[in-house]
């Protein structure tokens, strides 16, 4: 029983990670319907940058972490400004193709500079942060995932609820022709959404690399993993990028801890495939309004 | 005649560089006044909107001849975010609200093109001129009536606080009581706040009740004109936007005798 709620709690923490980062994935798909193949990669430059920020520069964590997030979100905003914007109107396939171009580019980037080897971060979890409940032990960066990804939750909530950035960025995933008619700047949203996307990329590629240690090939692989997350989710609904996120999350802990570690990585996409076999628009997409 | 607002020269619009659509059209708007433009389906009377809001672009339209002059400043073929941010606000056909958003929510675009200034004020405006929205403001645009959503477009389009609001068909599938009093709420909006209002309507007899001034397409091209007494009372126009026929035998347009195209200054 101990066994199975430690898997549970380590599952859902990781699951977390998995759907705020497909949430960006998505955020994308929603506001100008491009599929970033680059996404994997995101997450992977945001742990090296961390990790040269901690290592090279030797700053405080925190200052990094931040430095970090920042980073990516300018970068997110730079490559729709450059690579993405004079695609606007093109063919779709084009535009794929760029970013599979993009994930080549920084993959290559990152192997240059950092080699295709596994890197750690200093141990800088206090072990304070560790949880017990109980007979359950939360480690210190599991507790810490946890609440970084319900941080972010919040703010991404109210960002999106409250904000008028945040409700102009809905307006365009919901019925683009009308936002422009009221003005809403659309390309300034498709940077925006970049831009949010890379620094949530960046965020769990931190974390997740706290987890299972900076490895390129790794990170770049999770990347992937954005696919039975947003296809079990629904390609348009980010509440259920974030279901999406926390059950495949559990499968793979689960079949880590009672069948076979070899098999973890492996189930998700079975699951995919399953998927897309009985529900092609995915389990949690959203309900499309008819009546108007 | 009153100061112009907006002066339509002569334009021609292409769709997809062969398709053209209008064939030299113009127009002139006076400050302050209700312009409504009438005709049949495919006339052009959208296309004549979306050639003013740039929003022919995104369906590979174009304007390749003539101007557009607003305030006295040249503006065809800018993008729409610099159109917006002049005043043109234009309420598209067919209703189009945000279906995922609240009312409030939609509400809250309205004010996109003056990100950041205070718009409660807006909101209680919208809500004072149509009350039916306070009640639904929490719910998802997706589930309101077709009344709601018209009152909810145009409400929206208020809150950008609009020089010159180019309505498209605003009673396009609404009940005869619901497109009175939208009709009688435009009527409104024109009167307390001043602002210039271009009606696009196939309802011409709900349009010429509120509207100054009045234009007449056909098939991309502006067929009469007058103000909206003369029109009412033009045996033409009453035949066949009026529904007033004696002879209820459908005749097409070119076939009236009395029918002149209008004069063009080219
Ligand atoms: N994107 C487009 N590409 C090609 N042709 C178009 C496009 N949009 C409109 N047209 C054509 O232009 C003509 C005028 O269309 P428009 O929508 O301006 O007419 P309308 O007067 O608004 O008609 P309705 O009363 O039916 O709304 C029509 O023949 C239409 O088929
Ligand atoms: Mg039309």
């Amino acid at each position: 029983m101990d066994f199975f709620l430690q898997l549970l709690v380590n599952g859902v923490c990781v699951g977390l990670l998995y759907g705020i980062s497909a949430m960006g994935f998505v955020m994308i798909f929603k506001s100008s319907s491009v599929l970033n193949f680059a996404h994997g990669e995101l997450l992977a430059l945001g742990a090296f940058f961390f990790l040269a920020l901690i290592t090279w520069a030797k700053l405080p964590v925190l200052i990094a972490f931040i430095l970090t997030l920042v980073g990516c979100f300018i970068l997110g905003f730079l490559i729709e400004r450059f690579f993405l914007r004079p695609l606007i109107g093109e063919k779709l396939i084009f535009v794929i193709m760029l970013t599979v171009g993009l994930a080549a580019m920084f993959k290559g980037l990152i192997l240059l500079i950092w080699g295709g080897n596994l890197h750690t971060y200093p141990d800088f979890l206090p072990e304070a942060m560790a949880l017990k409940l109980g007979s359950i032990y939360i480690a210190p960066v599991y507790s810490a995932t946890l609440v970084i990804s319900v941080l972010f939750l919040v703010l991404f909530g109210l960002f999106f609820k409250k904000s008028s950035q945040g409700i102009y960025m809905r307006s365009v995933a919901d019925n683009q022709k009308a936002a422009l008619s009221l003005g809403v700047h659309v390309r300034r949203v498709f940077a925006l959404s970049w831009a949010i996307a890379a620094l949530v990329a960046s965020m769990s590629g931190i974390v997740l690399g706290i987890i299972n240690g900076v490895n390129v090939h790794d990170l770049s692989s999770i990347g992937l993993k954005v696919f039975p997350v947003v296809i079990l989710g629904g390609l348009d609904s980010i509440g259920g990028a974030i279901i999406g996120g926390i059950i495949i999350g559990l499968l793979e802990t689960f079949t880590g801890g009672y069948i076979s570690p070899s098999l973890r990585d492996v189930v998700p996409y079975i699951v995919l495939v399953f998927i897309l076999l009985v529900k092609p628009y995915g389990l949690f997409g959203l309900v499309e309004i008819e009546r108007v | 005649m009153g100061e112009i607002l907006l002066q339509i020269n002569n334009i021609s619009v292409v769709y997809s560089d062969v398709i053209r659509v209008l064939k030299g059209v113009s127009l002139s708007v006076e400050k302050g006044h209700i312009v409504s433009l009438l005709g049949s389906n495919g006339a052009g009377k959208t296309t004549t909107l979306k050639a003013v809001s740039s929003l022919l672009k995104p369906e590979n339209g174009e304007v390749t001849d003539g101007e557009i002059i607003f305030q006295g400043k040249n503006i065809q073929n800018q993008a729409p975010e610099h159109i917006t941010r002049q005043g043109i606000i234009q309420v598209l056909e067919g209703r189009q609200p945000f279906k995922y958003l609240t009312i409030e929510e939609n509400l809250r675009v309205g004010t996109a093109t003056r990100a950041g200034k205070p718009y409660k004020q807006d909101l209680e405006m919208v809500y004072n001129y149509f009350p039916a929205l306070v009640a639904r403001r929490k719910s998802l645009a997706g589930y309101c009536s077709g009344g709601e959503l018209q009152m909810l477009v145009i409400g929206r389009a208020l809150m950008a606080h609009p020089q010159l609001l180019m309505l498209d068909e605003p009673s396009l599938g609404l009940a005869p009581l619901v497109v009175k009093e939208i009709f009688q709420i435009i009527k409104k909006i024109n009167e307390d706040q001043g602002a210039t209002i271009i009606l696009v309507e196939q309802n011409a007899n709900m349009a010429l009740q509120v509207a100054h001034y009045g234009y007449v397409m056909e098939n991309g091209k502006i067929m009469m004109e007058g103000t909206a007494k003369e029109l009412s009372d033009n045996p033409d126009v009453k035949e066949f936007y009026l529904g007033m026929a004696a002879s209820g035998i459908a005749k097409s347009y070119k076939d009236v005798k009395s029918y002149k195209r209008r004069k063009r200054w080219l």
